[in-house]
């Protein structure tokens, strides 16, 4: 992989704190993404990794340090919240496109709310936005008809109509059939050829390997790990981080004949 | 054929004169209902929100009408407020006053209820693509809401149409007390108009649930 050469910060997190009561779940943590950057989080289940988008969405509230985005500070209840929100495209693992609406209304909702675009520009660009991803006769259909993998493209288009700056990735494919998995992959491979800034929680270790230029580890709050993933993937700096990847290998099972009977 | 008393209907004004009663019931529950509906709604929205004072006052509210009988309400409202105040409202202001408390109350429960049942992701969902609170509420929530509500909320009018039928309880001449004034007055010559009556009356009653039930199943099919 071509090494890129590193442009400006685009999203600087620097020494947060994130509790649930007593339950601290990001404790002291730093990272700095840069425009055009791909980084992949990995790490064991209830580390953190939803936590760490959802702080950096403003979804929910940190109890220390802080979190810029293009050097302005991101808070709950911050008077610009909406607006740096714009900036940051998120998709969820559940489903979550609203029910209600069609493809189309999903799409154009907040584009047209929020932005207050006109009707016209912003349908006329995310229909160019579906036929990119291949779903562009579903553009009238409601949620309910669309298989899991169509779903989260949808939602992938909803959140690029809102030219964010960045976009963040919680296990999008978990929740899909194994055959839908690769259709929502290929879309987000895409994205990063084009130069996008993403910041992507997968369990999918050959894709991350294959879109990562970072690969950060994440265990016990913090992160461990914080390498390009050729390194990380082949020779991992921490023991957590071996022990994590092992669990992704299955040690050869022989099936034919039977040693003893 | 046995005789079911249907025959006192054709006799002088008094089919008009019931037809006039279930008007009587169902202009006081359709007043009701009209005024219930959005104070519920603009209730419920509290009762689900974050102010705990509100919510308290809301529920206390709430459980008092539920758990006074509808008839309690009606005399408390009638003759209670002319004793205590000494106000000289008419039975039918009354009635209207007393349903629109009651499905006031029921109304906010129902749409407090539609609102907590949509998961948390729609709200997150909605507020990461910028929307503030009230966009999220007016574009997102309630929709959702209200698809939950329709079969829900037309169960309540139905139910208040219904129960109109006590209000001749403070002398109200709805449908229910004209049907047993012409069965009084018919006790010599048909002895078994009371049943004709009766029938009728449920006849009415249903024509006038019946096309709210069609319309309820239709949204729903509609909204689905
Ligand atoms: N709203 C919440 N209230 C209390 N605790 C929470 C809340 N959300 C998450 N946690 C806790 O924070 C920790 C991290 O959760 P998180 O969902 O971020 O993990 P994760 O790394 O995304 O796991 P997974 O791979 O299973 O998705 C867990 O211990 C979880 O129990
Ligand atoms: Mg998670």
């Amino acid at each position: 992989m071509a090494v890129k050469i590193l442009a400006e910060t685009l999203l600087s997190i620097r020494h947060i704190a994130k509790r649930f009561g007593d339950n601290t779940v990001l404790d002291d943590l730093s990272l700095d993404v840069h425009k055009g950057e791909v980084i992949v989080v990995v790490g064991p289940s209830g580390c953190g990794k939803s936590t760490l988008l959802r702080c950096i969405n403003a979804l929910e509230p940190i109890q220390a340090g802080e979190i810029l985005l293009d050097g302005e500070p991101i808070k709950p209840d911050g008077k610009n919240i909406t607006e740096l929100r714009q900036k940051v495209g998120m998709v969820f693992q559940s489903y979550d496109l609203f029910p209600h609406l069609s493809v189309l209304d999903n799409i154009v909702l907040a584009p047209r709310k929020v932005q207050k675009r006109a009707k016209a520009e912003a349908e006329a660009e995310a229909l160019t936005l579906l036929e990119r991803v291949g779903l562009k006769d579903k553009a009238a259909s409601y949620p309910r008809e669309l298989s899991g993998g169509q779903k989260q493209r949808v939602a992938i288009v909803r959140a690029l109509c809102m030219h964010p700056e960045m976009l963040l990735f919680d296990e999008v494919t978990a929740a899909l059939d194994p055959e839908m998995v690769r259709e929502v992959l290929d879309v987000i491979l895409k994205l990063a050829t084009q130069g996008r800034t993403m910041l992507i929680v997968t369990h999918e270790m050959q894709f991350a390997r294959a879109i990562a230029d970072r690969v950060i580890f994440l265990d016990g709050g913090n992160i461990l790990e914080n390498t390009p993933p050729e390194i990380f993937f082949t020779n991992p700096q921490t023991e957590r981080a071996r022990q994590f990847l092992n669990m992704f290998e299955f040690a050869a099972v022989k099936h034919h004949a039977p040693a003893e009977d | 054929m046995p005789d079911l008393g249907l025959s006192v209907l054709l006799k002088g004004k008094n089919m008009a004169r019931l037809l006039g009663g279930l008007w009587v019931a169902l202009r006081i529950s359709l007043i009701a209902v009209a005024i219930s509906l959005p104070l519920g709604i603009l209730l419920g929205v509290l009762m689900a929100g974050k102010n705990r004072v509100v919510k308290a006052i809301l529920r206390v509210y709430l459980e008092f009408i539920r758990i006074m009988p509808q008839m309690v309400l009606l005399f408390l409202g009638f003759f209670g407020t002319t004793r205590a105040f000494g106000w000289n409202i008419s039975a039918e202001l009354a009635a209207i006053i007393v349903f629109t408390l009651w499905g006031t109350a029921e109304m906010s429960d129902l749409v407090r209820g539609a609102i907590i049942s949509i998961p948390r992701h729609q709200y997150e969902s909605s507020q990461a693509l910028g929307l503030n609170k009230r966009q999220t509420y007016f574009y997102i929530i309630l929709p959702q809401a209200a698809r939950r509500l329709i079969p829900l909320s037309i169960n309540l009018i139905t139910r208040m149409i219904k129960t109109t039928s006590l209000v001749l309880m403070i002398g109200v001449v709805e449908v229910l007390k004209v049907a047993q004034q012409i069965i009084e007055a018919n006790r010599m010559t048909s002895p078994n108009a009371a049943f004709g009556l009766y029938l009728t009356v449920f006849v009415l009653y249903f024509l006038a649930c019946w096309p709210i039930s069609l319309l309820a199943r239709y949204l729903e099919k509609k909204w689905r």
